[in-house]
């Protein structure tokens, strides 16, 4: 990648190579999913294993469990990266660091946000979740866990110069991320009363495309700033 | 109005006088923090500059 | 125009004019609140429906007021820091959080209070209150941030960006009762419209507004002064102002 290379190109390329390095490392895949499954299972063994008690928790622990874990693995973003100095280099490269940030940000949520929106209805299952419910609770989690994404992003670049920032993170990111927290709720908890769900749907939607627009450009210039 | 009605604010005056007084409260430390944080600005300066140069 | 602008931007002559202008707003402030004040709780009279209970509106609807205001100011300083590079600019930025998350928490605790009287709880996660609850964490988060590098520079500028990040959240909440149907009431006074509230009611307020504003300004003043001097290193300005006092 130089700078002759077209912007797509060049971001393609970045989301190429974070693929490969992640499926190097599996656990850094895997251990936030089991994290997801772990927390879930917790709500039913401390509270109550009643299925209609279990329906009424079961959006929120479902989404507070989905941000959790991606919480967990939004460190792992940029740190690398800055550590051993390849994000200096694609700064310098000459692309546009939106782009090389946004590409990054994708690469992340394909790794992790979108195998939890997959095993997503797994969870919902132990927690008593109707089929339904199950279905929209997936297409929430996939608007959901991708804001969080971009939210996060914005979040670490934030914090790159940081020492241990994962608690750092967390508390910049987890309000930004409420109100997408209680719309997510809403729909599964709609969806489980058998009533549309579109409402809280289209809001998550709405957020997202806010979110992933403007994101990318927060999270560059704090990348610049990180890198000085 | 007497004193004693005054302060039993028509039977609110469990809600109200809480409030204006946490409000008070709040008030005040905002001012003192200020100035604190003030205070502890100059000091670091002085303490600063006799690093730099000791007896100025 | 912009002379004066960027003379504020200097950090001695900001130190001194601030300096001159801090007791005039700390004493216009406090008449204004204490007037506020007197009229609020004995010359307005009681509402109609909540009786002597709505004078918590004279504690509550400022403090809820400033902490918006509060952000605005620091997102706004926290631009000019980033665009123009100014020390000053991110000393009010800096100086602007504590003060924000204090009016925040007097927003909340008096609305708590005073909704546990008029709705029979003390919270609910409406749009307004829930935003509101965003805003102090904003607060908080900002500050964890700040405090997070030793770098000063680097403070200021990550600092700069969370608080333009967040400053979404402030049309959030003051839009929240328009946009949803929340258990927080609408606007009562509005500067287009007749205000629906009686004039010896509205005349303490707008004293409370004012006064908690123009107090505002003297403490944020006092703290920016202080920031002010932890940014300069040892500038010959300092020295002067540090034989005076």
């Amino acid at each position: 990648m130089n700078a002759r290379t077209g912007i797509l190109g060049a971001g393609l390329l970045l989301i190429e190579r974070d693929l490969r390095l992640a499926f190097r490392r599996p656990s850094q895949v895997f251990n936030p999913l089991v994290f997801f499954l772990v927390v879930t299972t917790l709500f039913p063994l401390s509270l109550s294993p009643l299925p209609s008690q279990l329906r009424d928790i079961a959006p929120g622990v479902l989404w507070v469990a989905a941000l959790l874990s991606s919480l967990l693995a939004l460190e792992a973003l940029l740190k690398s990266d800055a550590e051993d100095g390849t994000l200096e280099q694609m700064v310098l490269s000459g692309q546009p660091v939106v782009v090389l940030v946004a590409a990054k940000t994708a690469a992340h949520w394909l790794v992790g946000g979108l195998p939890l929106v997959i095993i997503s209805p797994v969870a919902a299952m132990s927690l008593g979740v109707t089929p339904a419910a199950m279905w929209v609770t997936a297409e929430g989690l996939l608007m959901g866990t991708l804001t969080l994404s971009f939210l996060g992003s914005v979040g670490a670049a934030l914090t790159i110069g940081v020492r241990r920032s994962s608690v750092l993170l967390s508390l910049l990111v987890l309000p930004l991320a409420m109100p997408m927290l209680i719309f997510g709720a809403r729909a599964t908890d709609l969806a489980i009363a058998g009533e549309a769900a579109s409402g809280p749907l289209y809001l998550l939607g709405a957020l997202l495309v806010f979110t992933a627009t403007l994101a990318p450009f927060a999270a560059a210039a704090a990348v610049r700033i990180g890198i000085e | 109005m007497t004193l004693r009605e005054f302060l039993y604010m028509g039977g609110y005056a469990a809600y109200v006088w809480p409030s204006y007084a946490f409000t008070a409260l709040v008030i005040g430390w905002m001012i003192a923090a200020a100035r604190r944080a003030h205070r502890n600005a100059l000091m670091a300066a002085r303490k600063r500059l006799e690093m730099e140069r000791p007896g100025s | 125009m912009w002379i004066w602008f960027h003379k504020l931007g200097s950090p001695p002559h900001f130190y001194r004019i601030a300096g001159r202008m801090t007791p005039w707003f700390a004493w216009i402030g406090g008449i204004l609140i204490a007037a506020g004040v007197v009229g609020g709780l004995v010359f307005a009279p009681p509402d109609y429906q909540q009786g002597d209970g709505f004078r918590i509106l004279y504690v509550h609807a400022p403090s809820a007021w400033m902490s918006l205001f509060t952000y605005i100011v620091m997102a706004l300083a926290a631009a000019i820091g980033l665009v123009w590079r100014m020390k000053v600019a991110h000393a009010v930025a800096a100086s602007c959080a504590p003060i924000g998350a204090a009016f925040t928490a007097c927003a909340l605790v008096t609305g708590a209070v005073w909704g546990q009287k008029m709705w029979g709880t003390w919270w609910v996660w409406d749009a307004r209150l829930t935003s509101e609850l965003i805003l102090l964490f904003l607060y908080f988060g900002y500050m964890a941030l700040r405090s997070a590098y030793d770098d000063q520079q680097r403070a200021d500028r990550a600092s700069a960006i969370l608080a333009l990040v967040g400053v979404v959240n402030v049309p959030i909440i003051h839009y929240s009762v328009v946009w949803w149907n929340t258990l927080h009431q609408a606007a009562s006074v509005s500067k287009m419209a007749r205000p629906s509230i009686a004039p010896e009611m509205l005349v303490p307020l707008i004293l409370m507004f004012f006064g908690f504003n123009i107090l505002f300004g003297a403490v944020l003043l006092t703290r920016v002064r202080g920031e002010v001097l932890l940014r300069e290193r040892s500038a010959d300005w300092i020295r002067a102002v540090l034989s005076k006092s």
